[in-house]
């Protein structure tokens, strides 16, 4: 074989080998580290996996937050306005988060249907929705601020 | 009155574009002087006319003129004059404008300091650079004009700009990163043009390379800077999230990284051309892909700014003429570019190719994270988030395949060379390294392998570069002759390459050895960090220009020493009523002192404040900016000049014969 073409060969077969790699290795990362979006009217239907990382969200509901006074911990409620999903976090809240507000959180759901957030996440600007959340609310035909559409 | 200017000005370079995009590229075809020779003109035409509009704009912004829309939703007039001008791209349309601006700049600048170029191959890059200046300016004229006005019914004052982007970061953020992005257009149409030609050989590479490497150091620095922003003003001291916007920028500097290094070895030796193309539509259409994913608003991020369904659909539609006819282009003509020289595999040539395979396999894996969430909800499938684990999962393996490779690189020779010789040259520094590898960790708190590892591999780096410097530098007459021996773009390599190896130190070192704690306290309290006593002195109410705040007088002390007074603060901004973290950091070469503060707690005072500790953080930054440095360094050197000089010569005797 002409030696140009040969290395040509072997540089091939060396890019199939090594992308071979990458795609194993990216399929193996992506399975433990994505996580699906459900809508608390799809978690009261019993739709979401019970102990796997999922994300929640919907609208705060109205006087749901309570604080621990003595740690960080907070409990408040989601809701799409037709369920609702308790949330229990214990950190710090975005600076955007609040009551009557587009919050996504993420964790996993417990034996008793409450979502053990590890992370919630408002989004930085006040007129914006995090569009899962829009969606939701959208399939569930309200509006944010709960009125039927 | 003024707006109008701007809207008339910017129609006119509209006109001018495409002018540019079709006369030059169709007298380069019938080889006719006039059209070619217009090409200069029609570049620098259209940069005046954009930047009068674009002062137009800045000009409606300072003057608080609120009948224009984007001015009463994006300032206010007690906004800082400052942050009044840097909102004008704080914005869809604004930021549009100023893409279309730098792309005007970066055509003008290729037009006027290219006299090196023969006619035919400039004319053809300034014509694919004005359809590209073609698509922006009608995307903003037709979808997102900034000079819209709001007749009636304009507002008294405006909705103020978003409290995040009022920061000195974010005035300099944005115009830097653009300029690297669409720097890769100059890049990519360098290499159109040299497929319309069909013309590539080393001098290509010589006039595309500064260039490129230029517009490389320019997103390097943009994207410092953000990651920076975010570190110090999201309030949670985290530096990278994987975020989709950040990898839209960071996917075309891996492969602009790529494209610096295949470039070399075009230049260089003649080898990799057609790869060398490809990699260039590459880049670009990946800084394309990024302004599409942030400006159509089909990802959750805090960039996008529109989500109106028109512009993601021009964009897109921008995105796959260029993207198609380019790929299109390149299946009809690189068969008649390619390369017929040949190398050993041991040699610089097959490493940086190992370069080029790591970060070409470094983009996909990120381009694919990215767009996984839209190709599954675009496939009805639900909607997906791929969170930092799997980046970090992929991307961390891979960057560590690069350093043992980096080392070698300086070391080794062009077209061919022996593993023994390479063994005689770093056996020394791969001891050396190994050394390193085994005792810095023990500087930190605890041992720790991922340090160990890093310090093993930036140590193998950096020991690899000053043997060859020093073989350089070592037989010449005194140490500062030999130093000056050293060419530009040499040194910017050394700079650039020393600039990675102190990323990747900061980057594991911070994350490994950072302590981070939530906790409540009140005003008296004191919590130990890493041997730093945080004592909260007490909460007073501050106030700003545009905000009122809470500010929290924090004490430092480690062994009864100051350390820092930190006064961290939770913002109100009165026009928007938007409440903000800013955070109080002490910087220092070898740890920073964070200190955030989350909301209060209970009725007696207390808050929830966030402290970090997070050692040799900035390293990642520094390490950024040399490597920037690197990048503007290389194109300083004299080669590119001194060709320029010959070729001056020779194109005056061509056009004397003409």
């Amino acid at each position: 074989m002409h030696p140009i073409r040969k290395q040509r060969l072997y540089l091939v077969l060396f890019l199939v080998l090594f992308s071979s790699v990458a795609v194993g290795l990216v399929t193996y990362a992506l399975r433990g580290n994505i996580n699906l979006f459900f809508s608390p009217a799809d978690v009261a239907a019993g739709k979401a996996p019970v102990g796997q990382a999922i994300r929640v969200g919907g609208m705060v509901v109205e006087g749901s937050v309570q604080r621990s006074d003595d740690s960080l911990a907070v409990r408040f409620v989601v809701t799409d306005y037709e369920a609702t999903v308790p949330v229990v976090y214990e950190g710090i809240l975005p600076d955007l988060f609040g009551e009557g507000q587009g919050a996504v959180a993420s964790g996993a759901l417990d034996e008793y249907g409450v979502m053990q957030a590890t992370e919630v996440l408002a989004k930085h600007d006040e007129n914006y929705m995090p569009p899962e959340v829009a969606d939701a609310l959208e399939k569930s035909g309200y509006d944010h601020k709960g009125k039927a559409q | 009155m003024i707006p109008e200017i701007g809207h008339y000005a910017l129609i006119n370079a509209l006109c001018l574009a495409v002018i540019l995009a079709v006369l030059p590229a169709w007298g380069a075809w019938r080889r006719n002087t006039t059209a070619m020779g217009l090409a200069p003109g029609l570049a620098v035409g259209q940069l005046v006319f954009v930047a009068i509009s674009f002062a137009c704009l800045a000009a409606a912004f300072l003057q608080d003129d609120f009948t224009v829309k984007v001015v009463a939703s994006n300032s206010n007039s007690l906004l800082p004059p400052m942050y009044k001008f840097s909102a004008l791209w704080g914005n869809h349309e604004g930021s549009l404008l100023l893409w279309a601006l730098i792309l005007c700049l970066w055509t003008t600048a290729v037009a006027l300091l290219s006299p090196q170029l023969p006619m035919q191959v400039l004319s053809r890059v300034l014509s694919v650079m004005g359809g590209i200046a073609v698509g922006f300016l009608s995307f903003s004229l037709f979808t997102s004009n900034p000079f819209e006005r709001l007749l009636p019914g304009s507002p008294v004052d405006g909705s103020d700009l978003n409290p995040l982007l009022q920061d000195p970061g974010l005035i300099i953020h944005p115009p830097l990163l653009y300029m690297g992005y669409v720097g890769f257009s100059v890049a990519f149409a360098f290499a159109i043009a040299a497929l319309l030609g069909g013309r590539l050989d080393a001098s290509w590479a010589r006039w595309s390379r500064p260039w490129t490497n230029v517009a490389w150091a320019f997103l390097t620095l943009g994207i410092m800077l953000g990651s920076w922003w975010a570190y110090y003003e999201l309030g949670w001291g985290g530096w990278w999230f994987w975020d989709p916007v950040e990898n839209a920028s960071f996917m075309p500097w891996l492969a602009g990284t790529a494209l610096i290094h295949s470039l070399a070895a075009t230049e260089k030796r003649g080898l990799f051309k057609s790869w060398t193309v490809l990699l260039a539509i590459f880049a670009f259409s990946l800084s394309l892909l990024g302004t599409f994913l942030v400006r159509s608003g089909v990802l959750t991020s805090v960039h996008a700014f529109a989500t109106d369904p028109a512009r993601g659909m021009f964009i897109l539609l921008f995105l796959a003429i260029v993207v198609g006819g380019s790929l299109i282009l390149y299946a009809l003509r690189a068969p008649a570019v390619s390369s017929r020289v040949s190398f050993a595999w041991v040699s610089r040539e097959s490493l940086l190719l190992f370069n080029n395979v790591v970060f070409l396999v470094a983009t996909l894996t990120v381009l694919f994270g990215t767009l996984f969430p839209l190709i599954m909800d675009a496939l009805g499938q639900g909607k997906y988030s791929v969170g930092p684990p799997y980046f970090n999962a992929v991307f961390v393996p891979l960057m560590a395949l690069l350093a043992p490779f980096m080392g070698l690189g300086p070391v080794s020779r062009w077209k061919g060379d022996t593993v023994a010789r390479w063994r005689g040259e770093l056996a020394i520094s791969a001891v050396v390294a190994v050394l390193c590898g085994l005792t810095l960790p023990l500087l930190g708190e605890d041992y720790n392998l991922w340090v160990a590892l890093a310090a093993l591999l930036a140590a193998w780096l950096v020991l690899g570069l000053a043997r060859d410097a020093w073989y350089r530098v070592r037989g010449a007459a005194s140490l500062g002759s030999g130093l000056r021996r050293l060419t530009p773009s040499y040194c910017g390599m050394l700079l650039a390459h020393l600039g990675f190896a102190a990323c990747v130190l900061g980057v594991v070192a911070t994350s490994q050895y950072n302590v981070e704690r939530d906790l409540k306290m009140s005003p008296g309290d004191s919590e130990t960090l890493a041997g730093y006593t945080f004592e909260f002195l007490e909460l007073v109410p501050v106030r700003g220009p545009n905000f009122v705040a809470d500010e929290a007088r924090f004490r430092v002390t480690k062994d009864n020493e100051l350390i820092a007074m930190l006064a961290p603060q939770k913002r109100r901004y009165l026009a928007s009523g938007s409440v903000m973290t800013e955070a109080s950091i002490d910087a220092g070469l070898f740890r920073d002192l964070f200190v955030a503060m989350g909301e209060p707690i209970g009725s007696e005072g207390a808050w929830a404040i966030r402290l970090h500790y997070k050692p040799m953080v900035r390293w990642m930054w520094l390490g950024a900016i040399m490597m920037g440095f690197g990048g503007f360094a290389t194109a300083l050197d004299k080669r590119y000049r001194r060709q320029r000089r010959a070729a001056t010569a020779s194109a005056q005797g061509v056009l004397h014969g003409a």
